[in-house]
């Protein structure tokens, strides 16, 4: 009876979660009538409606196709994914509700212009901004930059956005385009010092906003900070005592660092390195944790950005070169026992090489493991889109989110393994860098 | 879209890698089960150095035009 019970309520639950993201789903896309609020908006939309035929004319690609900005576009699971991984300066928490950033912006002819809030920029729908402050713009709640001389400083209201698709040399380039009295201007993304290699580079404009990654890692900054600081205090206070609380969490998992990871691949020198380890443990698990949460306070994207692991990567690299011996030097530079010949021609060199594809494999290995699990979860969710083309169909949504809602959560269940996996793999993996490193000559 | 095959190639070799260190850490583990500690910290280890050479050709197929 009991069983049977539990039974119905899992099945209720089921049924309540398809529902509600059915309604989701058909809210998001524009089945249910727009609100009223909306209205305001329109009407500045209005005003610049009649540019898009211009923006034909003006721009001349060979493949490319302008649309509007707020016209419904055809919905796409791939550009959905990017969309949801990527930075943003603005905090989606639901609906068209955002919490609001400061923006730090450097220009190099222009100087700094500091927002105190994204919401200056009067985004109505989207996270798209209605306003133009110092020709700084908001599109999608990332911030953009008219590249040129001849826009006004200060707060002004813009029209429409539109996009040009260039898919010239293999690769698709979107370029934002915002109308202003009559003109289009071309919209500048933010510097990304990628080379070009990942569709970023130089631009006219530096970003130091705290974004909503930066956000996120304040908050879990402090958040780690407070919950460490408390079981640590509680070793000074209650000496010699059992773990009580927090401590019995944390206790556990530094046992485990300890004489898991650090005993057996650094040796007897493992001390020095723990404050690291255990860092580099806690600050990925919490970053990866909260990474899972779909709402609000979580679903920033902070261990599958590249920047961030990037910088953990290249903390382990500092550590392992810096307390690296002569003996792993003499094995890398000039390994003994080994014909010159071959020490020139192959040893060193891949030696070298090896120095800095350790990092990086590091590095890449948390941001693919992460960025991986977070777009396969945003495909499955973009079933329901798929079945109910976009909002039109409730039934076809309902046959989604019946497929959806069970390979959503066994896709969250993997991910919950590999937030502990991967922080673990990057700890073990330092840890025996850092082991090789350090390890004493043994003569035969 | 040669590049996707490359990267999906890639993946094929990881794939068997990964498969024949958890099959083998299966087979040390029936044969050792006091072992099982080591076995699955060396396991996770080999694994994640292979998975290593799969995401440097992912990697180099989004470089490669």
């Amino acid at each position: 009876m009991v069983l049977r019970y539990n039974i119905f309520r899992l099945f209720l639950s089921f049924l309540l979660s398809i529902s509600a993201i059915t309604f989701l789903a058909a809210q998001e896309h524009g089945a249910t009538p727009a609100p009223a609020s909306n209205t305001e908006h329109h009407v500045v939309d209005s005003a610049g409606a009649n540019h898009s035929t211009e923006m034909h004319a003006d721009v001349d690609h060979n493949s490319a196709h302008a649309e509007g900005g707020h016209e419904e576009e055809p919905f796409s699971p791939g550009e959905t994914a990017l969309h949801h991984i990527a930075d943003a300066n603005s905090f989606h928490i639901f609906g068209d509700v955002y919490m609001p950033l400061p923006c730090f912006l450097y220009a190099p002819n222009f100087g700094w212009t500091i927002i105190s809030s994204t919401s200056k920029f009067d985004a109505h729908h989207h996270g798209t901004g209605t306003k133009a402050i110092d020709g700084y713009v908001m599109e999608h709640g990332e911030v953009k930059r008219v590249n040129d001389e001849s826009f006004p400083k200060g707060e002004v209201m813009i029209g429409e956005f539109s996009h040009v698709k260039d898919t010239t040399g293999g690769k698709e380039k979107v370029t934002s385009f915002i109308e202003y009295q009559g003109k289009t201007y071309q919209l500048d993304k933010k510097t990304t010092w990628d080379g070009g290699l990942m569709g970023g580079g130089t631009t006219s404009y530096y970003d130091f906003s705290i974004t909503k990654n930066v956000f996120t890692l304040l908050l879990t900054f402090f958040f780690l900070i407070f919950i460490l600081t408390k079981a640590a205090k509680a070793y000074a206070t209650r000496p010699n005592q059992a773990p009580r609380g927090i401590q019995g969490f944390i206790e556990p998992i530094y046992i485990f660092i300890r004489d898991e990871v650090a005993k057996p691949m650094i040796g007897p020198k493992y001390e020095k390195y723990m404050p690291y380890l255990l860092s580099a443990f806690f600050f990925i698990l919490g970053l990866n944790l909260i990474g899972q949460i779909p709402f609000f306070p979580g679903s920033a994207n902070v261990t599958g950005n590249i920047s961030i692991t990037i910088v953990l990567a290249i903390i382990t690299f500092i550590i392992v070169n810096l307390s690296g011996n002569k003996h792993y030097w003499e094995h890398t530079l000039w390994m003994p026992g080994v014909p010159s010949v071959l020490k020139i021609l192959i040893l060193t060199p891949v030696e070298i090489l090896g120095i800095f594809l350790k990092p990086f494999t590091l590095l890449l290995r948390l941001f693919a493991n992460i960025t991986a699990g977070h777009i396969v979860i945003i495909s499955f969710v973009s079933l329901i889109f798929i079945f109910g083309k976009a909002g039109e169909s409730i039934g076809g949504s309902t046959v989604g989110a019946v497929i959806s809602v069970p390979l959503t959560l066994f896709m969250l269940a993997i991910e919950l393994l590999v937030a502990f996996l991967q922080a673990f793999i990057f700890t073990m993996l330092s840890a025996s860098y850092i082991g090789a490193a350090i390890e004493e000559p043994h003569h035969h | 879209m040669y590049t996707a095959i490359g990267a999906g190639l890639a993946i094929i070799g990881v794939g068997i890698g990964i498969g024949q260190i958890g099959g083998k850490a299966l087979e040390a583990i029936a044969r050792q089960p006091e072992a099982v500690g080591d076995i699955r910290a060396n396991m996770i280890l080999t694994a994640a150095l292979i998975e290593g050479a799969g995401l440097i050709a992912i990697v180099l197929s989004f470089f490669v035009k």
